[in-house]
């Protein structure tokens, strides 16, 4: 009662069904290129427009080379230019392959100020779940419900229970928002906050970038939850100010003095509260094949399964080729990719370079660092930071999904080990056979430079 | 699509597993089609699980083994979970399956499920550990799914349990309508609401 969440959802309220979901008022409804082709072919079906194109913004992002653009594979340039074709077909706005506008949606959704405070946001995507750190309602959804979105600018849904997870305190050095992440995960499992949205407080939180925050809440589906976002404040309104479509003028001070409205009550009841010291949290890696499986990099993997779990974690470690009980330092490293909706902004790049600046890359390491948008690049290039990265090494690719789960040419081979920054390390989710180790920039850069699994706080 | 949806009897495919992720479902390398041809989704459905790297049959996997059929798939704890991508359905009921059954649903599938007139079925951790346990004794254990009485049935035990689903999707799933066909007759209650949220 009286959270965020609630506000921000009954304003958006249409209908309640009678014994049924709420009909939900929708307002910015994102494209990629999987997930919408049978929606807009669901539409000519049944003869309709979209009721309110204005509201809907196209990019591809999964498919997209991070080399030698445009693209080579047949069947992944269809599925982009059948994106095209759509957008133009039914009349919304498209940020093509190669334009300075495209990029991955969760990096581009916020950078263009599309994403804003008290909105509701949806897309075809379960890390839609990112624009909650505008302060938005925003969750992933089928391509059916992507369809009733195009149709109706409303999509039907139960409303989901509430949760706040409180973290307070200051993190150690070498901990990012990344950690904090992997560190909530381990804590709650993979499944553990299922049927909740999750509104992220406490003084952890509060003293985030809107990276950072953009980081935490994408990640809020893989502790289950439909999505995860946090009260704007200040941070917020700073980072939007300025930006394309963020309200402009007497617009925006209107804004902002409702935006500032929007905060859980002092009296405002969840349904479920945690609470966490980020004194606690550790540099994080993964060691199994759901996200919920990580330690403290300095930490041994557990000696033995979690109750009921035992099936799981014995097929998770067979896949990895890691023992119960053994640490995860030293391990060798084969591939390190730095990117993905989760770890490709700016600031993921700055650490990486701060780290890697004025060392030498292992040549025993394949690193494929993959900027979120178009945006990204260009600020890497004016901060200079890709000087520094060429320097040790490395070299930077073009904006796209990529590794993260490998629709393009990005695949990690067959047996070979990947430290990323990405979200998932489900069985060959980089490429069939791939073993994923998820884990900060920090430690995906410190690992590039050893060639082995590194504590990134050893080169800080 | 939109099969109408009553009692369903069938023998079923046991995958004891907990926390199925959709790329497991349909891996990601598949989702490149652009249309929903649900027999090529159906074809790749666990495909890395079914098939070995080098393509060929996976006998030790449950859906190789001739013992177990039926459109019923009865899973483990936590199904579908990950990405949202709704081709996990589309392979789900492409293949064959109408009903899934588990302890607990992903929440971004299980719609997904629902809005392709495949039922998920939640049940009890209890009643789930019979089930797998019924079906390892035997092959050819038969589940009843009684959609207008909310009640599925392990006829192997005699075991029944009430299972939740809204009135309104269990009105659409009886009689084969979906969500956008509410939605679009719902334009004016949108409009209104746009006017008084301007």
């Amino acid at each position: 009662m009286n959270t965020l969440f609630d506000k921000i959802w009954d304003k958006h309220v249409v209908q309640q069904i009678a014994d049924g979901p709420t009909q939900l008022y929708i307002d910015r409804l994102y494209c990629h290129e999987v997930t919408s082709p049978q929606a807009f072919d669901g539409m000519r079906a049944r003869g309709l427009k979209c009721f309110r194109p204005q509201q809907i913004f196209c990019m591809p992002d999964h498919n997209t080379p991070t080399h030698d653009q445009p693209i080579a594979d047949p069947v992944s340039k269809a599925q982009v230019d059948a994106l095209a074709k759509n957008a133009a077909d039914f009349g919304l706005t498209h940020y093509g392959m190669m334009s300075k506008d495209n990029g991955i949606i969760h990096v581009v959704g916020p950078e263009k100020g599309l994403s804003l405070p008290g909105m509701t946001i949806v897309c075809g995507d379960s890390h839609t779940s990112t624009h909650g750190a505008m302060g938005a309602v925003a969750f992933g959804i089928g391509t059916s419900e992507v369809e009733m979105v195009m149709a109706s600018q409303c999509i039907l849904q139960q409303k989901p229970k509430s949760m706040r997870i409180t973290i307070n305190g200051e993190l150690g050095k070498g901990v990012t928002p990344k950690d904090v992440a992997l560190y909530l995960m381990a804590q709650i499992t993979t499944s553990g906050a299922t049927g909740y949205f999750i509104e992220y407080a406490g003084s952890t939180v509060k003293a985030m970038s809107m990276e950072g925050r953009l980081t935490l809440c994408n990640l809020s589906i893989e502790m289950g939850a439909r999505g995860g976002f946090i009260a704007p404040d200040e941070t917020t309104f700073d980072y939007l100010k300025g930006r394309e479509y963020a309200p402009k003028g007497e617009a925006w001070d209107k804004a902002v003095a409702y935006w500032k409205t929007l905060e859980s009550g002092d009296d405002a009841v969840f349904d479920k509260e945690l609470s966490f010291d980020a004194a606690d949290i550790e540099p994080r890696v993964t060691y199994g094949t759901n996200p919920g499986m990580g330690i403290g990099i300095s930490e041994n993997l557990p000696s033995v399964p979690p109750q009921g779990g035992e099936a799981g974690f014995e097929k998770a470690l067979r896949y990895m080729g890691f023992e119960a009980g053994q640490k995860l330092l030293g391990t060798k490293v084969d591939y390190v990719f730095l990117g993905a909706c989760t770890n490709g902004r700016i600031e993921d790049f700055r650490a990486f370079a701060h780290l890697v600046e004025g060392r030498q890359k292992s040549p025993d390491v394949v690193a494929w660092l993959v900027p979120g948008s178009w945006a990204v690049d260009k600020q890497i290039r004016e901060e200079g930071l890709d000087k520094v990265l060429k320097a040790a090494g490395f070299e930077i690719r073009q904006p796209g999904c990529s590794a993260c789960l490998a629709m393009n040419d990005d695949k990690v081979p067959a047996g070979k080990l990947a430290v990323s920054t990405s979200n998932r390390n489900f069985e060959g989710r980089q490429g069939p056979g791939s073993r994923t180790v998820l884990a900060s920039p920090l430690t995906a850069a410190a690992a590039a430079i050893t060639g082995v699994i590194t504590d990134p706080r050893e080169l800080i | 699509m939109k099969q109408k949806f009553n009692v369903i009897t069938s023998t079923c495919v046991p995958l004891p597993m907990e926390n199925v992720d959709t790329d497991q479902i349909i891996p990601a390398r598949f989702l490149k089609a652009t249309t929903r041809e649900e027999k090529f989704f159906g074809d790749n459905l666990f495909r890395d699980w079914r098939y070995n790297a080098d393509g060929t049959l996976n006998e030790q996997f449950v859906l190789n083994n001739p013992k177990y059929s039926g459109c019923i798939l009865v899973a483990g704890k936590n199904f579908g979970s990950g990405s949202s991508r709704e081709h996990a359905a589309w392979a789900i009921a492409g293949y064959g399956f109408r009903v899934v059954i588990s302890s607990f649903f992903a929440d971004i599938h299980k719609n997904n499920e629902l809005n392709n007139f495949v039922l998920p079925v939640v049940v009890s951790e209890d009643f789930l550990a019979e089930l797998f346990a019924s079906i390892e004794a035997d092959a050819n254990t038969e589940v009843e799914v009684d959609l207008p009485n909310q009640k599925v049935t392990n006829k192997a035990t005699g075991r029944s349990e009430h299972f939740d689903i809204n009135g309104y999707k269990k009105h659409c799933l009886m009689n084969g309508l979906d969500d956008i066909d509410f939605l679009v007759e719902n334009k004016q209650k949108t409009e209104q609401w746009e006017q008084a949220n301007k």
